[in-house]
Order: C-alpha cells, then sequence, then structure tokens
C-alpha cells in the first residue's frame, strides 16, 4: 500500500499534452553521440520531463520494434551487410515526421568509412554508410562526438518548430535551416569541403575555427590558412560545419544573446514547480 | 538598444581611452582592448584570454592563451596579418582548464565565435565558458607576406625596426623604432588584401560584447561600442573604477560620422563583390556563405 502511493506519487502531477514523441534509434558507432545526449544532465532530463517522451531507445526503454514517432535521432552508420540495420533504418524513415543524423557517422559515415571488416565474429560487415545513402535525413548534427550543448539546442528548436506559436515556428525553421541544407548537401564529409567549398572559394578568413572543432588535431595554419592531414583526417565534417564561411545565417546568429536566452529560458521553465 | 544596418546592435557608443600609463605607451589608440581584458582577468570575470602574440617573425602575429597582465601586454597592438586565434578555443577551456575564456579579434573571428555558440559543432562544453569578447574595427586583413612585401618592398623598411603599423587617413603609415615614418597610398596595399576579407560584411564587431577601434576618436583615443548585456556590465564597472577615461562619441571629431561612412563603404562594397561572384567568370557562380 506504501508503495503504490509511493508510485503514485512519482507520477506527472500534470502530464503535458503537447509533447512529442522522440526516439533514439542507434546504428553501428561508439555510443559517443548517446553519451553527449546524457551529458545534458538536467537539460536532458527535463526535455523529457516537458517536451519529449522518449518512445524508443536502445539503453532507456523497453520497446523492440520502431515506434511512430515525431523526431528520430539516427545515431551511427548503417552496416549494409546486416539486414536488420537497413531494415531499421527504412522503417525509421517510414514511421518519423523527421529523421536527425546524430554525429558524423550518421551524417557522414565518419570514422566506420574506415571500416575493412574482419572484425569478430562477424568478418563479412565491411561496408558502413551514413544513413543518408539509404534514406532522406532532414536534419545534420556533426561532430564526433556531437556537443552537448548542439544536441539540445536543435531538440528545442525541433520541439518549437513542431508545437511553438508562429513566431517561435518561424525561428526554429530559421535556425534548423543551416543543418537541413547541410543534410541535403551530401554524405561526405572531410577536410577537403574545406579546401573544395571555403579555400578554393576565396572565402578563407584564417580564423582558426576549423582547426578547434577538429577532432583528431588534423588541421595546422600554413600561411595562415588551414593545411589538413588527410592521414589524420576521419572524415566527420566538423571543421566544414564550423566554419563560419560554410554557413552565416545573419539573421539568427546575430541574435545569439536573444536565442541563448530563450533556450536556457525553455530549459529553466516550470522548474518552480517542482 | 540602437539597430544599424551598418553598425550592428548597440546599447552606447563612446570615445575613451585607458588611464593605465604603462598599456597606453604602447597602445595602438586608447589602450581599451588591452585595458579590458586585464581588468577581466583581474576582476575573476575571465581565467584567460586568446590573444594575438609575439611570433616566431617580426609583426608575424602568434596566437597564444595569456593568463597573466604581462602576457595580455604582449599582445599590443595591430599586426595586420592572419592570426588563426580561434583555432585556441576549445584547447583554451581543455589545456589550459579556463572555465571562463575572453577572446580579442576582429570582426570574422567574432563571426567565428558566435557562430560556436548557436551551432557548437564539435566544440562541447565551449558555448557556456565564452565569457568576454572584445572586437576590434577590421576594414581588412593581409596574409604575413603581403605585410613583408608592404613593409619592406612599398616603404622601404626593414620588419624588424618597425615599431608600430598603421592604417589611416588614406594611408598605410609605417614607424620605426628610430622615429622614421614612411607612407603607402591605400590603392598600393589593396592587391595584397586577403581575398576571403572581401565578402565580410561587418566593419566593427558586430557580434562582440564590446567592439572598439581609432575610426572616429582623436588620436590617441578609440570609438567603443558597449553591445551586450555582459558587455555593459564589465565597461560599467571598468568606467566606475576610473580605468577609463570617455566623452560623449557627439563630442569629439571626426565622431560616429566617419565610422558610419566607413563601415558603409565596406559592407556596400562587399555586398557587390558577392552579387558579382554569383557571375564570375563564364557564368560560373561562387558561393555565397550568407546565403
Amino acid at each position: 500500500m506504501e508503495l503504490l502511493k509511493k508510485v503514485e506519487a512519482t507520477k506527472e502531477a500534470k502530464p503535458v499534452a503537447n509533447k512529442i514523441k522522440l526516439g533514439h534509434v542507434h546504428l553501428s558507432g561508439c555510443t559517443g553521440c548517446l553519451v553527449s545526449v546524457a551529458d545534458n544532465y538536467q537539460g536532458f532530463l527535463k526535455i523529457l520531463d516537458d517536451y519529449a517522451d522518449l518512445v524508443y531507445g536502445l539503453t532507456l526503454t523497453d520497446v523492440r520494434h520502431i515506434p511512430e514517432m515525431d523526431v528520430a535521432i539516427v545515431e551511427g552508420s548503417v552496416c549494409i551487410q546486416d539486414r536488420e540495420s537497413v531494415e531499421d533504418i527504412k522503417e525509421t524513415r517510414k514511421k518519423s515526421r523527421i529523421v536527425v543524423a546524430l554525429g558524423s557517422c550518421a551524417s557522414y559515415g565518419n570514422i566506420t568509412r574506415f571500416s575493412r571488416g574482419g572484425q569478430h565474429n562477424q568478418p563479412q560487415h565491411e561496408s558502413y554508410l551514413p544513413i543518408g545513402d539509404l534514406i532522406d535525413v532532414d536534419v545534420y548534427i556533426p561532430g564526433c562526438p556531437p556537443s552537448p550543448e548542439l544536441i539540445r539546442n536543435v531538440a528545442v528548436m525541433a520541439y518549437l518548430l513542431l508545437e511553438g506559436n508562429e513566431e517561435q515556428k518561424a525561428l526554429a525553421g530559421r535556425y534548423l535551416k543551416p543543418l537541413m541544407d547541410l543534410a541535403k548537401r551530401g554524405t561526405t564529409g572531410c577536410f577537403c569541403d574545406l579546401m573544395n567549398d571555403v579555400i578554393n572559394q576565396g572565402l578563407c578568413i584564417g580564423c582558426g575555427i576549423c582547426a578547434a572543432s577538429c577532432p583528431v588535431r588534423a588541421i595546422t595554419h600554413e600561411f595562415g590558412k588551414p593545411q589538413g592531414d588527410l592521414n589524420l583526417c576521419i572524415k566527420c565534417g566538423s571543421c566544414y560545419g564550423a566554419c563560419p564561411r560554410s554557413f552565416f545565417n545573419s539573421d539568427v546568429i546575430s541574435e545569439f544573446e536573444a536565442i541563448s536566452e530563450i533556450i536556457a529560458g525553455a530549459l529553466k521553465e516550470g522548474e518552480k514547480d517542482d | 538598444m540602437i539597430e544599424d544596418p551598418y553598425l550592428g546592435k548597440y546599447l552606447t557608443c563612446v570615445s575613451a581611452r585607458s588611464t593605465d600609463k604603462e598599456i597606453l605607451k604602447k597602445a595602438q589608440d586608447g589602450g581599451i582592448a588591452t585595458t579590458l581584458m586585464v581588468y577581466a582577468l583581474e576582476q575573476g570575470i575571465i581565467d584567460g584570454a586568446i590573444v594575438a602574440g609575439k611570433g616566431d617573425l617580426p609583426w608575424k602575429p602568434r596566437p597564444f592563451v595569456a593568463m597573466s597582465r604581462e602576457d595580455i601586454l604582449k599582445a599590443q597592438r595591430a599586426k595586420y596579418n592572419i592570426s588563426p586565434q580561434i583555432s585556441w578555443l576549445k584547447e583554451a577551456t581543455r589545456s589550459f582548464g579556463l572555465d571562463k575564456v575572453g577572446i580579442t579579434g576582429v570582426c570574422c573571428q567574432m563571426q567565428a565565435v558566435r557562430k560556436a555558440q548557436l551551432y557548437p559543432i564539435n566544440m562541447r562544453d565551449v558555448p557556456g565558458k565564452i565569457a568576454f569578447t572584445v572586437g576590434l574595427f577590421c576594414m581588412v586583413n593581409f596574409p604575413y607576406d603581403s605585410i613583408q612585401a608592404l613593409v619592406e618592398d612599398h616603404a622601404n623598411q626593414s620588419l624588424s625596426s618597425v615599431k608600430k603599423m598603421e592604417f589611416g587617413k588614406g594611408k598605410f603609415f609605417v614607424h620605426t623604432e628610430r622615429g622614421n615614418v614612411t607612407t603607402v597610398p591605400l590603392k598600393e596595399t589593396h592587391k595584397y588584401e586577403q581575398p576571403g576579407c572581401h565578402v565580410c560584411l561587418d566593419y566593427v564587431s558586430n557580434l562582440a560584447d564590446i567592439s572598439t577601434g581609432s575610426v572616429g576618436s582623436p588620436d590617441g583615443w578609440s570609438t567603443v561600442f558597449i553591445r551586450t548585456k555582459v558587455g555593459n556590465e564589465i565597461w560599467s564597472k571598468a568606467v566606475a573604477e576610473g580605468l577609463f577615461e570617455t566623452k560623449p562619441i557627439e563630442e569629439v571629431k571626426p565622431g560616429l560620422g566617419l565610422v558610419m561612412k566607413l563601415a558603409k563603404e565596406k559592407i556596400d562594397k562587399n555586398r557587390k563583390t558577392l552579387e558579382e561572384r554569383r557571375n564570375f567568370g563564364v557564368n560560373k557562380a561562387l558561393r555565397d556563405p550568407y546565403a
């Protein structure tokens, strides 16, 4: 009886009607992206409390089959020798309104591009493709692993896009657009993108953020311009994503102060009710 | 909050000069950026600052993380050539363990920092640690070899003898340690500019917490834009503590009009460049990063 009361007491006092359904689909990767999601700590709990129901997730929910959801966050690349992975990603597309490639393996193949098979106990598993090679993807969150803050920002903006008022929808749309454009741009990411689309286009200003964003320190600066060690590059696409000359939506970035406040507010809102 | 298409958003704009004699002695103009960073460091607002310090060649900047007043003072004066400062953004929070990072830089570097704040791609734990940014006015930047060509070939001075370089009044000034001043007309410097600067749509570091530069203020003074809440708080405290002499921008010559004129010139010209890029060559368009 005591226990029942306790269980009753932990249930949500006010169920939030307009929560979105969120799923985390885990394919071939190192689980670093999941760790990044979890590294939002209270922010992540806040998102699950007020904004989203986690309806699918390898480690957190006991659901065997991919359900209908608003936002599917996909981590890892698809091993095309593994029938189940291929089916999973196709089903994910079918059942989700928005598919988000979480991290560089899902977006660009990343380190899994370097797989040559030969792994115990599935030596024939050798071809790993970013999910965009199999299905249409709506949003990329590049990074190896993606930063908790970017995941948080995209989560809040995706919520506003689906459930916000008109003004919030417009802001969320503008915020997400460059990440949607990255998803349209292609399924390979590499230091070469900086060479082809920034330096060769006469756009590089030698600010150095590419080197700061490189997880394997493959980028140095020669003559003030980035120089990539292609033997070190893991093809995560972070340098290109971070470059202010890959995309710079002034109308959003100039509002950095207000938007940071909105996001912080969204994650604090209702805390006093607890 | 004032919003201007050329000067960006700002709360106030003043003309100011540092009261710190040591800083003023070696300052490019009013010593604003140096004084602010030293103040922020001493007040614990930042744990360290990413600045453009002395490199291995004369006047070649080396980005580094300054952790003391002495370190920050070493970074004084404009070098007018590329310093990939933001390459230390994440490293400052890692190897240096800074929880509150200060950053000085030019307009495009502020763009990189703010983009990293809103779109922190592979910037784990960085956005929340950007504590204070001071932006510098910037018309254009040069590769190091360009500066070498301008100083050594055009101005006929050895780079190692140079005390101060300065762009202004339609000329490039090279001051040597022995007191010689050589000038190069601006039109001769244009071809040496970094091409990436020709699409930049910012002159006065619109995205910094505080931005500063000589234009608009009398010699030895700087124009200062206070742009964000963070910037305003730090500026108000620093002024209250007597770190700066200030004058209303309306009362100084040449004043905000000149800043606006130059900002308009740069931005309009670069907008045109962006348009021209769409029809570059045989209808072969070039990328527009702002699209």
